[in-house]
């Protein structure tokens, strides 16, 4: 290699890392400041700037997000909302990700004539905008007794997530050879004795995949969850929105920060542990 | 008893698809032409089923508010998937050049999509504030003229909208083709650098092109996510000023649930309905033909 092309090839790599490191900071910045503003007091944040780092530490604003602050009618803070998304999106992603998992084991090892029609039909079910049903759910609901319930919104949830997790499970099931599932059918084994033996063994991966998937849709959910939910069974989402559009004297921008933090610390920490294996199902998913 | 199990053993398959199958019918099909029998009455605060005709679609082809839904919702979806395309794909291409750390920067990029719409637009309100936020950083950085208050402005609210929505997306946006470039044939690719043409031409008249398909899927998600985007608005504008930044999917929920005007929200949800159908119908079609 000339020397030229060495130079070239360092100036390259500075340039190629100097705008990672650039777009990086892009990213990072909303975090960042959602982190110091929620650790200021409130003087502090009117005579500093968004960047200012803070001057005295302060929790107060975290404390009096997760149990002071006023949502509705009520001085709860975020904590009772909080409960109630985890108590709603914990059995939605379980229950949710099960029926997938047995759904796309048959859609990729037990087609039958049709199948393949269904399967279609299904994935259409990913895309439609949910404005469509609304208005059929929510007087189904009524008739159901399930309006204004967490049990209405795992209902919900479970319903319009079949989709999406019989998809990512089909296309896992897909890869994986029929000579072995062939093979185990010839020594007698059945339906769900291959499942368990066979195919389950080798799932982890697209299990995490579709938990990750389905828990960020879930929590993240904010239509469903305005509509279909009451005043003390509203996910946070909701109540997030309700804290921070609260009609006080004074904005507390400490406070709605500590609360949207809190809020996304679940999805959050659950992609910082697990993203890894999300993000290998993600691309090898898309370059099929 | 053999021939009972067998029996059992063959039904099984439809058996354990039966639930997914009545689901699939009543809540998407049923419902669909459920909200469609709605669209064709007069409902107001309560569904009633007599028969009105097209009505509530002449009067929402008349609502000067469901066209501006419509061109915002234009606006919306083309920067969107735009700048998540352009953004996406650099970041793609800076990350596929053997770089290390490579998993710490994709972590970084890609975090954005584990917040939810309304954290997300919560935090660029803020960030966005005329009063506190980059305006006011900017000052204090010594430009003491400089005027940033797009969030306020009737004309340009809808663009700090894509901002945050670019922010949210774009990262997911880059997994997917940076999945697409290590897919690439570089056996053309080394082939022309021996001939030697230079990175940024090999990118465009070799690499690039070979996405296609991944740019197609890219195209039809983000599409998606735009046409039911509906909560980042609620966070950061409320659809406002005044009515500036609504979108289709808020004067759906607006009709439906705040004005009580049953039959005219779900003509309005039909419309959405209608446009997905247009770009994903042929996805999937061509998506589930290219894999017989």
């Amino acid at each position: 290699m000339t020397k030229t092309n060495n130079i070239q090839s360092i100036l390259s790599r500075i340039l190629i890392y100097t705008l990672l490191i650039i777009s990086a900071i892009y990213f990072l910045l909303p975090l960042f400041v959602m982190i110091i503003t929620s650790l200021k007091d409130i003087d502090e944040i009117k005579n500093g700037n968004l960047l200012s780092l803070p001057k005295e530490i302060t929790f107060a604003p975290w404390i009096e997000a997760w149990s002071e602050a006023r949502i509705g009618s009520e001085t709860s803070g975020i904590k009772p909302f909080f409960i109630n998304s985890i108590i709603m999106t914990v059995p939605a992603v379980l229950i949710s990700s099960i029926i997938g998992a047995f759904n796309g084991y048959v859609f990729s090892k037990w087609r039958f004539k049709g199948s393949e029609v269904f399967f279609s039909l299904l994935l259409f079910g990913c895309f439609i905008p949910f404005q469509v049903i609304l208005l059929p759910m929510s007087q189904t609901m009524g008739y159901l007794g399930l309006s204004g319930s967490v049990g209405g919104l795992i209902f919900v949830h479970v319903v319009y997530g079949i989709a999406f997790t019989t998809l990512f499970f089909r296309n896992f099931y897909v890869s994986i050879p029929n000579e072995l599932i062939n093979a185990a059918r010839i020594d007698g084994a059945g339906f769900f004795r291959i499942f368990f033996k066979i195919l389950l063994p080798v799932s982890l991966p697209i299990f995490m995949v579709c938990i990750i998937w389905q828990m960020t849709q879930i929590w993240n959910e904010f239509l469903f969850g305005i509509i279909f939910s009451d005043a003390d069974t509203q996910p946070v989402t909701v109540a997030l929105n309700n804290l921070v559009n609260a009609t006080s004297t004074v904005k507390k921008y400490n406070v709605d920060m500590a609360a949207t933090l809190i809020a996304v610390a679940p999805t959050l920490l659950a992609y910082i542990i697990s993203g890894k294996y999300f993000v290998k199902g993600l691309m090898a998913g898309a370059v099929k | 008893m053999k021939s009972k199990l067998n029996f059992l053993e063959h039904y099984l398959p439809k058996i354990v698809l039966a639930p997914t199958f009545l689901i699939m019918i009543i809540f998407i099909y049923g419902f669909i032409a459920w909200n469609f029998i709605l669209s064709l009455t007069n409902s107001k605060l309560l569904p009633i089923y007599t028969f009105s005709g097209f009505k509530q679609y002449y009067a929402l082809f008349d609502s000067g508010k469901w066209w501006l839904a419509m061109e915002n919702l234009f606006i919306f979806s083309s920067l969107f998937i735009s700048f998540c395309l352009a953004i996406g794909l650099l970041l793609a291409i800076f990350i596929d050049q053997k770089i290390k750390f490579e998993g710490f920067f994709r972590t970084i990029y890609l975090y954005p999509m584990a917040l939810s719409f309304i954290a997300t637009g919560t935090v660029w309100q803020w960030m966005l504030n005329p009063g506190l936020g980059l305006e006011k950083l900017l000052i204090d950085l010594g430009f003491s003229n400089f005027t940033f208050d797009w969030l306020v402005d009737s004309e340009m609210a809808i663009y700090t909208i894509i901002i945050a929505a670019v922010w949210q997306s774009c990262g997911f946006v880059m997994i997917l083709l940076l999945a697409g470039l290590r897919g690439v044939n570089y056996e053309v690719v080394n082939a022309a650098k021996i001939d030697g043409a230079s990175m940024p031409l090999i990118y465009w008249k070799i690499i690039i092109p070979q996405l296609g398909p991944v740019f197609f899927s890219s195209i039809i998600i983000l599409l998606h996510i735009a046409i039911k985007t509906f909560d980042l608005v609620i966070a950061m504008t409320k659809g406002g000023p005044g009515f500036s930044t609504i979108l289709p999917s808020m004067f759906m929920y607006d009709y439906s649930f705040a004005r009580n005007k049953l039959a005219f929200g779900a003509s309005s949800g039909m419309m959405m309905l209608f446009f997905v159908m247009i770009f994903v119908v042929p996805y999937l079609y061509i998506e589930l033909r290219k894999k017989n």
